[in-house]
């Protein structure tokens, strides 16, 4: 410690808070109760002990158990980003467009599963996927049309793409650029984790080596050219749906977030360079006290790891900034409406554990992709809990519950046993290529499958308090022409481009894949000759070769 | 008797295989024998898999919503291939609606989220003899 008693340190922080306060004055002048009670910025101990320092201390400090802002909600809510895409690039727009009418606050966009693997629409493995999962994006034209009347310098974009990360961040670089915007001034993020998808989710497409190579030029690129973007999102969701329990989404994600830093850092960058633009990605599951827990503990881990297994000194570095979604895996199909009250309860978790942005499920999403009048229920749930509901007028309410602190302790504990077991494994790519990670979620899984089988535990709706006779309410279906209309689109690109320009920037990508060349500006120069996802996927398969699972 | 043989197989891109993984293993509690494709599996490469393997059934699994394209050309691959003894069941994220259309299309039963493992167990042992 500094050598300072903690109520001179307190003093330093309120100083701080208060000159930041000048430029950047929080929501209200004053928060208070219904019966007129004022609220308080952040509740502490009466006597703040050196181990409250060393295990809370203040919000927006070191080691951030209480929040990585100093005003947390009271200054800003968090970001409210609901994931959405599906069809073509106009339909798509119009979505997004809706959602920011309805005061939404950033776009999240989902990617069909042919853009995500690489495959153009016309590709034989696109058969019968074209625009389901999400937007169908062949080509820099479909990106421009999805973005189109969206201004990129002040909308902040989250996309769900990890493979092909370089290739998509690539076009809305080059979109940006059409609408006079320049790279620095954009922000937004990329999920970029490999390992979650060898693990989890399973939209890889090149082997570990290549694609952490991939990661490590994206943030290489982006510390220079693009300073705001989040180049990574580092996922513990997809850990959680597949069916892990909080522990392990904890410990599973951080192992992957060391194996992340490790390999840029190998790769000859500073962490202090990179490190600030890391983010993460979590679930709200069910368990409404343990997911509090694990967000604190997570971030009172990570800033440790950064600072002291690292050497971090940026304080931006220390910070475990996250995104959450609540938990899709908990939503039932029977009875969907309940699935309004599921949201309700697990958003209500990640906004008292500090979460930066939010995406609230829709009620239909057991079924199918959300309704317009679904998607807006789910937007409004965050908007209840923002403006009504009061826990955002103070910074971290549960602090200080025995309870709460309690499992916040020993979530960490926990999650430290598992990370030097992965540790002695040779680290997340090692623990990956043995199966490990993947054996020990599908044992959960296969645990909850037998609890909920046997009546231990309930979830209601579907082992309890059932409804016989039910009818589903009217679902989402994408138009099935979709794939006709991708194929024709990508036909007459085809013809129209300049194909000499196209493949003379496909051979100079492949020929920078084959050294260490970082990849981000070929990739960005193929995308602007309108080479398709496709075209520059393959080569870089050529090149790579593919990923098969154990 | 002979062990049921069961292919679980993915089609299509999509990777959420937790269901699949469940039933594959719930099935071979229930004494069955199973092989699991894994992800990404063309309706082509999952037939050819079920003939090699001399399963009694294919349990296919899909999430992304495909299903109303990939599950009937299963059915469509093994009629042309003369296969006609081998039980095609499905489950995933398949609104009721699609269901009879399904069904219609020679996939026997589609399982929906919330089924009982216990109930697909049932329903491949009771059909499997009458496909025998």
């Amino acid at each position: 410690m500094s050598g300072k008693q903690p109520s001179e340190l307190y003093q330093d922080w309120a100083d701080q808070v208060n000159k930041r306060l000048e430029r950047n004055p929080e929501r209200s002048a004053k928060f208070e109760t219904s019966s007129g009670i004022e609220v308080d910025r952040v509740y502490l101990p009466e006597e703040l002990s050196e181990e409250y320092m060393e295990k809370q201390g203040f919000p927006g400090e070191y080691p951030y158990t209480r929040g990585v802002q100093p005003t947390m909600y009271r200054g800003r809510f968090w970001t409210m980003r609901q994931y959405a895409g599906f069809g073509s690039a106009e339909e798509t727009n119009k979505r997004f467009k809706y959602l920011l009418e309805q005061g939404q606050t950033g776009l999240s966009c989902a990617f069909d599963l042919p853009t995500q693997i690489g495959y153009d629409s016309d590709d034989a493995m696109a058969a019968g996927e074209i625009g389901k999962v999400g937007v169908a994006i062949d080509s820099l034209e479909d990106m421009e049309i999805l973005l189109n009347g969206i201004p990129l310098d002040k909308v902040s974009t989250s996309m769900t793409i990890n493979a092909p990360a370089s290739v998509l961040l690539a076009m809305y670089i080059a979109v940006a650029e059409k609408q006079g915007v320049s790279s620095d001034k954009l922000s937004g993020t990329i999920q970029n984790d490999i390992l979650k998808e060898y693990i989890a989710r399973g939209t890889y497409i090149y082997p570990p080596k290549a694609s952490m190579r991939l990661i490590t030029d994206i943030f290489g690129y982006c510390a220079k050219h693009v300073p705001k973007w989040n180049t990574i999102s580092i996922s513990g969701y997809h850990i959680r749906e597949a069916g892990s329990d909080a522990v392990q989404e904890v410990a599973f994600t951080l192992a992957d977030a060391i194996a992340y830093v490790k390999a840029a850092i190998e790769s000859g960058l500073e962490v202090d360079q990179f490190a600030p633009q890391l983010s993460f990605f979590f679930n709200g599951h069910n368990h409404f006290f343990e997911e509090i827990a694990k967000f604190r503990a997570a971030r009172r881990i990570w800033s440790r790891i950064m600072k002291e297994q690292f050497g971090a000194k940026n304080p931006k570095s220390w910070q475990f900034r996250v995104h959450t979604q609540t938990g899709g895996s908990t939503l039932t199909a029977q009875q969907p409406d309940n699935n309004i009250v599921r949201v309700t309860i697990q958003a209500l978790a990640a906004v008292l554990g500090g979460t930066q942005s939010l995406h609230t499920n829709s009620r239909d999403e057991a079924l199918a992709l959300p309704t317009e009048d679904s998607a807006r229920i789910a937007l409004r749930t965050q908007q209840i809990i923002a403006n009504e509901s009061g826990a955002t007028d103070t910074v971290d309410p549960l602090a200080g519950s025995y309870y709460v602190e309690s499992l916040t302790d020993q979530m960490e504990a926990r999650v430290l046993e598992y990370l030097q077991k992965l540790d002695d494994m040779g680290g997340a790519v090692a623990a990956v290529e043995q199966g490990y990670m993947q054996r020990e979620i599908h044992d959960k899984a296969y645990q909850t499958q037998r609890a909920i089988e046997s009546g231990d535990m309930v979830v209601v709706g579907v082992n309890k308090f059932r409804i016989e006779g039910e009818v589903q309410p009217e679902l989402l279906r994408v138009d099935p022409s979709i794939g006709q209309r991708q194929k024709a689109k990508l036909t007459a690109l085809r013809d129209r481009r300049d194909n000499e320009l196209v493949s003379q920037a496909l051979d100079d990508l492949r020929r920078a894949s084959q050294t260490s060349e970082n990849l981000m500006p070929y990739i960005l120069h193929a995308v602007k000759s309108y080479a398709t996802i496709g075209e520059i996927c393959n080569v870089m398969r050529d090149v790579f070769g593919e990923y098969r699972p154990i | 008797m002979e062990k049921i043989r069961v292919l679980v197989a993915k089609p299509g891109l999509d990777g959420h295989d937790r269901g699949a993984l469940i039933i594959a293993q719930s099935l071979r509690d229930a004494g069955m024998e199973v092989i699991y494709t894994g992800l990404r599996q063309t309706p082509a490469q999952i037939v050819s898999a079920a003939i090699q393997e001399d399963v009694d059934v294919i349990g296919l699994s899909c999430l992304s919503g495909a299903h109303n394209e990939l599950f009937p050309e299963v059915v469509q691959l093994l009629q042309e291939q003369g296969v006609n003894d081998i039980l095609v069941v499905g489950g995933g994220v398949i609104p009721d609606e699609d269901i009879p259309f399904l069904e219609s299309n020679g996939i026997r039963k589609i399982f929906t989220p919330g089924t009982p493992t216990g109930e697909t167990i049932e329903f491949i042992r009771t059909h499997v003899r009458e496909e025998r």
